[in-house]
């Protein structure tokens, strides 16, 4: 049997922000990793965007050498920790794990999560030898930190400049609590650091300083990953009104800014009673599942089907163990307010599905005659991220697609030489491994650069 | 950590602190604004640059106590630090040469309009301005801003200095008496910065001269980086971010009733703290 972590208990659940998966036992460990075949092959490799040589370390745990496992993930993810969190592992390696045939893949998520957290993390070994050429990383999201981490690894000495107060992008003030502590990763930042990284907050490129000035500073070569954190609107009548929230602002206050413990932390976060999240993304679940946890009744509002649901398997399970409502095949499509302008009603329409789009989900159509409202205090709008217009808007000669993302070369350079970008940026908003897997391709990407160019 | 050099009443609300920090001196422009947090439990609160010092790697921030935030920061003593800004943020004010500017401020809009008059100033263009305010005691920078104004109009709503109005009427007498001289012109544009109320009264006055006038906005900001969305309003229709599309922009598209509601959003839960 695949062994499953164990979840906190619904009363300590909903009362608190504290995490919701326990993690496998020890005992609970070895056993899975004694499922293990140990595949010649080993297909589930090839499901890991950063080929983490999975087997192998599965085999560490299963002799209960977790440091050595430990230092096996290192080889290829800098943050393992948050990866045994929140990866998508049933659309990757445990995807293309051979026992997926039978139905009861290896826990390969939760195994990984158990080595990061059993094994105390070891620091990584400072170079003493004299850093010579400096590279510029852009954002502290899981795209720079990796990038960062192995060009640090390299030789290189490395500055990430944030614009936030805190480092870790999307970990940080999008993730909650409940599903990433805080506290994980720190741990895992310390480990960067200690690879020599510098980080620079409170540094926004393009009005701190610019790329140009970058280089002026001595800067061989720059990385932009600054991730897709342009909230889509409705594009609805009432967008504006009080109380309609964008999934990234509900998010960066209670995150980031712990509006959840206010007054303790001085940012408030105003919600009513009958909250209503649209979308039904990971984002879209996390702030159904906050606003549960700030005692609300929360409706999560989508216009397709469950099917088609983006989110990952285990948090839309979390969220209807944690009974939040699902409205499904429905579409907002006006705000109704009162006479201050706060949000009093969601006008909205009954879907159905038709034929198949681009993306192969069934496109939703609305039903004719099918308006109905729903009454609601409070809108969260969590319906996807557009990439991050400010340093494109900034740059001179940075080339954009229409959609907004970086256009980059097959080497991960930009139109402007020396300048390289990934994750979230170049592809609009995607996974934490996915823009971890573009971070470590650029980071050798620049060192063949700066080589090249000495 | 940024260190606080100075921090002095400029009146009982209203503080002015002089700050280290050099990186964000060096590339200061007028119109431009910071975010600050105080520590690290407290809000991020967007403040204008208010004056600049490149050599001295100082800038100077001129905040008026509205809440727990502000009544803090002016609490702080020289020799203390405030742990993070972030900026300088926003689009600088275009303040090329272009004829006659009219700078309009009310309350603490006018440590907002310094900066701005003083760059109009220097790129070559004449400069008038409209201070007012509650009353004398609030009424702060007279003789910085005095300095780089051709003429400078004071009103206060008590009459205790200056003309007893508010900004409004001496930008009307302006207006009519322009109206009725052959030789002088309307100014070829208005600057205005304060209360939401203020800012549109002057831009429906401007808006009957077809005077094309720029307002600075103020709404709740979170991070103030084009990420979070709460600084928006409609402008032209159109939703904006202040925090990068912004803070200027065309006065008499601007949607001020739905920047003074949502100004009122947070209102019952920051009182519970005060
Ligand atoms: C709520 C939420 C839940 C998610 N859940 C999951 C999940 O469970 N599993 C999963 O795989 N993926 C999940 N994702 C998606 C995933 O987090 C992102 O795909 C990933 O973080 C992208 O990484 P990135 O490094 O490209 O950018 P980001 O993580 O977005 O980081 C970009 C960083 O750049 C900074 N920045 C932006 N502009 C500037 C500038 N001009 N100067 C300096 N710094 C700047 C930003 O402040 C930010 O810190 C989730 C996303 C959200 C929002
Ligand atoms: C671009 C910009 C420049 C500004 N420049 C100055 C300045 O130079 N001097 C000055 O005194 N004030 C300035 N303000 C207003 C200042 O940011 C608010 O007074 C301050 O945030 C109040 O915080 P508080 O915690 O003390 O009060 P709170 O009790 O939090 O709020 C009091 C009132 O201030 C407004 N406010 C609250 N939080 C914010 C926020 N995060 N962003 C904007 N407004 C908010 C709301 O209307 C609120 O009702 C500026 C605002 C903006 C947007
Ligand atoms: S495919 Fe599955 S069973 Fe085979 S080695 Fe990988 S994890 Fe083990
Ligand atoms: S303050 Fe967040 S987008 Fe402007």
């Amino acid at each position: 049997m695949r062994k499953n972590p164990a979840t906190l208990e619904m009363q300590k659940r909903l009362s608190s922000f504290s995490e919701v998966s326990l993690g496998l036992t020890k005992e609970q460990a070895k056993e899975e990793a004694g499922r293990c075949l140990q595949c010649k092959n080993s297909p589930c490799i090839s499901g890991c965007p950063v080929n983490i040589q999975i087997p192998d370390f599965i085999k560490m745990i299963k002799e209960d050498r977790p440091e050595e496992a430990l230092k096996k993930i290192l080889e290829k993810n800098n943050l393992p920790a948050v990866c045994g969190r929140v990866c998508p592992q049933e659309n990757q390696c445990e995807k293309a794990c051979v026992l997926q045939k039978k139905n009861m893949p290896i826990n390969i998520g939760a195994l990984e999560r158990y080595v990061s957290d059993y094994a105390s993390q070891e620091q990584g070994i400072i170079e003493n030898k004299a850093k010579k050429d400096k590279v510029a990383v852009v954002g502290s999201g899981p795209a720079g930190l990796t990038c960062a981490a192995d060009l640090a690894k390299s030789g290189y000495a490395v500055v990430i400049f944030e614009s936030l107060h805190q480092a870790g992008g999307v970990l940080r003030y999008g993730i909650p609590e409940f599903r990433l502590p805080k506290k994980i990763l720190d741990r895992e930042l310390e480990y960067i650091k200690s690879l020599g990284v510098n980080i620079k907050l409170n540094a926004l490129i393009g009005r701190t300083q610019t790329i140009e000035g970058l280089f002026k500073e001595g800067f061989r070569a720059v990385f932009i990953a600054t991730g897709a954190g342009l909230p889509q609107t409705l594009g609805i009548p009432g967008e504006n009104a009080n109380l309609v929230y964008s999934a990234n602002e509900f998010l960066t206050r209670v995150n980031l800014m712990k509006a959840y413990q206010f007054p303790e932390y001085a940012t408030p976060i105003n919600i009513g009673e009958n909250v209503v999240v649209v979308g039904a993304g990971n984002v879209a679940i996390d702030c159904a599942r906050i606003a549960k946890r700030l005692n609300k009744n929360v409706t999560l509002v989508y216009r397709r089907s469950e099917n088609e649901m983006p989110a990952r398997a285990e948090e839309v399970t979390h969220a209807k163990e944690e009974q939040i409502n699902l409205k499904l095949l429905t579409q907002p499509v006006k705000i109704i307010t009162d006479e201050k302008n706060f949000i009093k009603e969601i006008a909205c329409i009954k879907m159905e599905l038709g034929d198949a789009d681009a993306s192969g989900r069934k496109r939703p159509v609305p039903v004719k005659g099918s308006e109905f409202n729903i009454k609601a205090d409070t809108l969260i709008v969590a319906i996807g991220q557009n990439p991050n217009p400010l340093i494109p808007a900034l740059t001179k000669d940075l080339a954009i697609n229409k959609n907004g993302t970086i256009v980059v070369d097959e080497n991960c350079m930009t139109s402007i030489k020396g300048v390289f970008a990934g994750g979230d940026i170049t592809t609009g908003a995607d996974t934490v491994i996915s823009a971890m897997g573009a971070g470590k391709k650029a980071a050798e990407e620049i060192d063949k650069y700066i080589k090249h160019n000495l | 950590m940024f260190t606080i050099l100075e921090n002095k009443p400029l009146n009982s609300a209203v503080n002015k602190l002089i700050i280290k920090a050099e990186q964000i001196a060096s590339s200061a422009k007028a119109g431009q604004f910071v975010v600050i947090l105080i520590d690290d439990k407290g809000e991020r609160i967007p403040l204008t640059l208010s004056d600049w010092d490149k050599q001295q790697g100082t800038i100077t921030l001129i905040a008026q106590i509205a809440g727990a935030t502000t009544k803090k920061l002016s609490q702080l003593k020289a020799g203390d630090s405030i742990a993070h800004i972030l900026g300088p943020l926003g689009h600088p004010t275009e303040t090329e040469k272009i004829g006659t500017v009219v700078c309009v401020a009310g309350g603490v809009g006018i440590a907002e309009i310094y900066p701005v008059a003083k760059a109009f100033k220097e790129a070559g263009n004449r400069v008038l301005s409209i201070i007012g305010a509650r009353t004398q005691e609030l009424l702060i920078l007279q003789e910085e801003v005095k300095r780089f104004s051709d003429e400078l109009f004071i009103t206060t709503d008590d009459g205790s200095l200056g003309r007893k109005s508010l900004v409004t009427e001496p930008l009307k007498e302006l207006f009519s008496s322009i109206e009725k001289s052959t030789h002088t012109k309307y100014p070829d544009l208005v600057y205005v910065i304060g209360p939401v109320v203020m800012m549109k009264a002057v831009s429906d006055l401007t808006k009957e001269y077809s005077i094309k006038t720029i307002a600075s906005l103020n709404p709740i900001m979170v991070d103030a980086t084009g990420m979070c969305g709460s600084c928006r309003c409609s402008v032209d229709g159109k939703t904006k971010y202040a925090c990068v599309d912004g803070p200027d922009f065309d006065a008499h598209k601007v949607d001020f009733n739905e920047l003074s509601q949502r100004l009122r959003l947070f209102n019952t839960q920051e009182k519970t703290v005060l």
